[in-house]
């Protein structure tokens, strides 16, 4: 039976359990709920939350363990001389799951029993038969890939009926618990409000947890990168040349082209954003009127939900020819469409309502005080902004500014779809560059290959990205944090 | 004595008058002045932006929801179709019958028109349809079926201005006989434009097929991510917001949670896809392009935004409303589920239609893992149609952009406005439930 009769069941179980723990505290009572310490919906609650909570949790923790499980119990199946390059493992690991899966499509396909599989050798047609369920192998199954498979064929079986047992007592246990808890002196509610204390933690933790999967999701593949190929080329290589023709050989990785692309495309994209959305904040909040303020402000934002691939887009159809046509052709600076110009604006377009909104914020909360004493000392308008005004905000300004140049660098879309894909050193902002994001994107699309370095490369480059994003994250926070103290 | 230095006064006119600003004044008027236009043009900037963005994906896009078609009535017989089932090219076959049913037509309407060249006008898709058609409605042989057929990508963008009799005598996948026949057959009433269903509803097509390609599938795996991402990441995220809200103590840990929470809302998104990749793909062996991958991934990216304004919705409640319930004897747990809980809802709700908003424009996450497959088959309904590929909105979008077909750029600036209307939908649900449930305190 699949799987998710059994998380039916625990759910079924639970609500059975509310029904019969309110029932009995309630009966136990004598009908008069006034005499009970919790009321009889804690009670129930405390059913519901006994008998499901334990066995749900067993059952999740055991489907985020069992490949794992598999894995370990398949491995002896293998030839040790197989398995002694750390890459070859998790291909022969693949090859194997996919046999396993294979062998179950065909039984389910009916174009195999299960004693006919138990027969089944090598030298019989194993891929035609997969052929037959559906299941395309890209070679010859050799023996010793049958027999793991076979192998986690009957581990997964086993397991599976330890897993059904198991939960299936847990469950029993948590309900019978449940039920001679449920009596009317039982602080039910006190019990029930712990539960959710702790789910409300689980809760919160999650965002940690998340955290911890991006960076130990990135450290272990970047470690297995870096057992392949040499962190100094990676760091100060100026090359950017991975070999499709397979496996080690002759790739150059270095990540130098590609970074200098990233600031290049970063940094343009900040000059439109920083003086059109600072100005920008800066005359809404100081100088329009209340209904020109109730009416732009809104409108720049609409900048801000449109989502990046729009932009890609525009950059690609529209900016991306019009730049070509009209500047780059013909001062003879390049012609090619996409270019470090083309996705710079359109990015530095996407930024302006964050550099508007983050200003505006910070020019707000310059004191009234400061305002008012430039006036009295008759400095016009402008002359206060210039010169007490900004002075104040600078610190939040270039928090706000470092956010900006943070997202601008991990920005995707807009450069895949605008900056082009020929990795290059080059001071031309007309020329079609890359960037670390576009390279991750390229490298992990279409066909990998988990134990080549080309493609764990871009585990490489996002762990250099995400360090970056957030040192740069961290020092903004940091800057507008010591910032606002000196006013509250 | 005073009317004299009175009368000897205006002999030396003052240095500086306010009636009459001084060239220093002047200058300084003029930078105000400057400095406010300044301002104003960046607003310019940012709306002409905004404008231009805006009327370069309609002009390019609005084309995608009309097409041309071809109508005309085929009548189908049970032993062709028999015959036809058993040739070894079974498409071709049918391409016969509706080449002998266009002729028949065309000899009927009386127009000069060789059917042999009106059959290629046709999408290569024209007889799967037909033959698709034939085995659904067997009761229907015999009499004459009215059928609508899309004309193929070329003629269609002929009567769109993409394709021109210049452009046609250097396209091989186009003569310009078929463009004149195109135009005779327009001048008949047989090519007709319409609004374009298929777009929304057809899946995907292959390169060739652009006229047959349309939203359906990336439309439900998109409708199927957000689904994930509303069960999983608003109880996620309104639990743990209630949590550092309402119970956390001020210790380390906590710190530690806030600070994590406001760096993952910076993460780049495209990390959250190597997440995806390692940890739900690689490790748990989910399937690729899978819905249910893609809304995980989502869901950890929207929840610090959730979490945010949910913080913010709670942090608006005034402590009176604790306070009375905790003095009429409810728990810390009671007054925060019966009385801040329900005022908060209002924001709550608001930032999560703002999460998903954002979650369903994103695409480089979804990029790695696997979304931009190709994918024709519509996916099951839930719970397990959550594991068979699909595509989505912006992935699909991605998709087009990196076909030769020029017509696929139009299909992908349509796409868009179907992604901006649906978020401009639920931007508005969000405008219209802050302005009607939110209370000011």
């Amino acid at each position: 039976m699949p799987t998710i009769w059994l998380f039916a069941i625990v759910l079924v179980t639970g609500l059975a359990g509310f029904a019969l723990a309110r029932g009995r505290a309630v009966a136990s009572a004598g009908g008069d709920t006034r005499v009970m310490h919790s009321r009889p919906l804690y009670h129930g609650l405390n059913g519901l939350l006994t008998a499901m909570l334990p066995a749900l949790g067993l059952l999740v923790a055991w489907l985020i363990l069992q490949p794992v499980l598999l894995d370990r119990a398949v491995v002896g199946a293998i030839p040790p001389e197989v398995l002694e390059d750390g890459a070859a493992r998790s291909l022969v690991m693949a090859d194997v799951r996919r046999v396993a899966d294979g062998l179950d499509a065909a039984i389910a396909a009916g174009v195999a029993t299960p004693e006919g599989l138990a027969a089944l050798t090598a030298e019989d047609d194993v891929r035609g038969l997969l052929g037959q369920a559906g299941v395309a192998l890209g070679s010859d199954v050799s023996p010793y890939v049958l027999e793991a498979a076979r192998d986690m064929r009957a581990t997964a079986a086993t397991l599976r009926v330890v897993m059904w047992v198991a939960v299936l007592a847990v469950l029993a246990i948590g309900l019978g618990v449940a039920l001679k808890r449920s009596h009317a002196d039982y602080r039910a509610r006190n019990f029930v409000e712990r539960g959710v204390l702790v789910l409300l933690v689980a809760a919160a933790s999650i965002a940690v947890l998340t955290t911890v999967g991006i960076v130990a999701s990135m450290l272990f593949e970047t470690v297995n990168f870096f057992s392949q190929y040499p962190a100094s080329s990676f760091f100060f290589s100026t090359n950017w040349d991975p070999s499709f023709s397979g496996r080690g050989g002759g790739s150059e990785l270095g990540i130098v082209p590609l970074l200098w692309g990233t600031l290049y495309i970063s940094f343009i994209a900040l000059l439109v954003a920083v003086p059109v959305g600072l100005l920008a904040a800066i005359y809404l909040s100081e100088f329009a009127s209340k209904r020109m303020r109730s009416v732009a402000k809104p409108v720049i934002e609409v900048l801000a939900g449109i989502p990046t691939i729009v932009y890609g887009l525009f950059a690609l159809i529209t900016v991306g020819p019009l730049l070509r046509d009209a500047i780059a052709s013909p001062l003879g600076l390049g012609n090619s469409a996409s270019s470090v110009m083309t996705a710079g604006l359109v990015m530095g377009i996407m930024l302006i309502p964050f550099v508007s909104s983050l200003s505006d914020d910070i020019i707000n909360a310059v004191p009234q005080a400061m305002r008012d004493g430039s006036f009295g000392l008759g400095a016009t308008h402008a002359e206060t902004i210039r010169q007490v005004i900004l002075p104040a905000a600078l610190p939040g300004i270039v928090g706000a500014v470092l956010l900006a140049a943070s997202r601008a660098i991990g920005e995707t879309m807009i450069v895949v779809l605008g900056a082009g894909a020929a990795a290059k050193l080059s001071l031309n902002p007309f020329e079609a560059m890359t960037t670390v994001t576009v390279k991750i994107v390229s490298q992990l699309t279409g066909d990998t290959d988990f134990a080549s370095p080309e493609t764990l490369v871009a585990f490489a480059l996002g762990l250099t990205l995400f360090v970056i994003t957030l040192g740069l994250n961290v020092l903004a926070l940091y800057i507008v944090r010591t910032y606002r103290e000196q006013y509250e | 004595m005073t009317d004299a230095t009175a009368s000897g006064a205006p002999a030396t006119a003052p240095a500086n008058s306010l009636m009459a600003p001084d060239a220093r004044t002047a200058r300084r008027n003029a930078a105000e002045k400057r400095f406010r236009a300044y301002g104003l043009g960046a607003i310019a900037v940012a709306f002409g932006a905004l404008v231009v963005l805006l009327l370069s994906i309609l002009s390019n896009g609005l084309g995608a929801f009309t097409q041309a078609k071809l109508s005309f009535p085929v009548t189908l017989q049970a032993e062709q179709v028999a015959e036809a089932e058993g040739a070894l090219l079974k498409t071709s076959a049918y391409k016969a019958m509706l080449q002998e049913a266009l002729a028949a037509y065309l000899a009927e309407q009386g127009t000069d028109v060789d059917a042999e060249v009106a059959i290629s006008l046709l999408s290569d898709e024209a007889a799967a349809t037909l033959r698709e058609f034939a085995l659904a409605n067997a009761d229907r042989y015999g009499e004459p079926v009215p059928f609508t057929i899309l004309a193929n990508g070329r003629i269609d963008g002929f009567f769109k201005g993409r394709v021109t009799y210049e452009s046609a005598e250097l396209d091989r996948n186009v003569s310009p006989e078929q463009l004149r026949a195109a135009e005779s057959l327009r001048d008949a009433g047989v090519l007709t434009a319409g609004f374009n269903w298929s777009f929304i509803t057809a899946p995907d097509a292959s390169d060739n097929r652009v006229e047959a390609a349309g939203l359906g599938v990336a439309m439900l795996g998109s409708l199927y991510m957000m689904l994930v991402v509303l069960v999983l990441a608003l109880p996620i995220g309104v639990a743990a917001s209630i949590y550092l809200e309402e119970f956390a103590p001020q210790n380390r840990l906590t710190d530690l949670i806030e600070v994590n929470i406001s760096n993952l809302a910076a993460v780049p998104s495209i990390v959250f896809g190597i997440l995806g990749l390692a940890i739900f793909i690689n490790w748990a062996g989910l399937p690729q392009s899978a819905p249910i991958v893609g809304g995980l991934v989502l869901t950890l990216m929207t929840l610090p935004t959730i979490i945010i304004a949910t913080r913010a919705a709670l942090k608006a409640v005034p402590p009176s409303i604790r306070d009375a319930a905790l003095g009429l004897g409810a728990s810390k747990m009671q007054s925060v589920f019966h009385h801040v809980l329900p005022l908060a809802m209002p924001g709550i709700l608001t930032g999560t239609i703002i999460g998903l908003a954002q979650a369903l424009g994103e695409t480089a996450p979804l990029l790695l893992i696997g979304m931009v497959a190709f994918v024709r088959e519509y996916p099951d309904a839930p719970p397990e149609g959550l594991f068979d590929p699909a595509s989505a909105l912006p992935v699909q979008i991605y998709n087009w952009t990196q076909r030769a077909d020029p017509g696929f750029f139009e299909r992908a600036s349509g796409a868009i406005i179907v992604l901006l209307l649906f978020l401009l939908v639920m931007n508005l649900t969000a405008i219209f439930l802050r302005r009607r449930f939110e209370r000011r305190w």
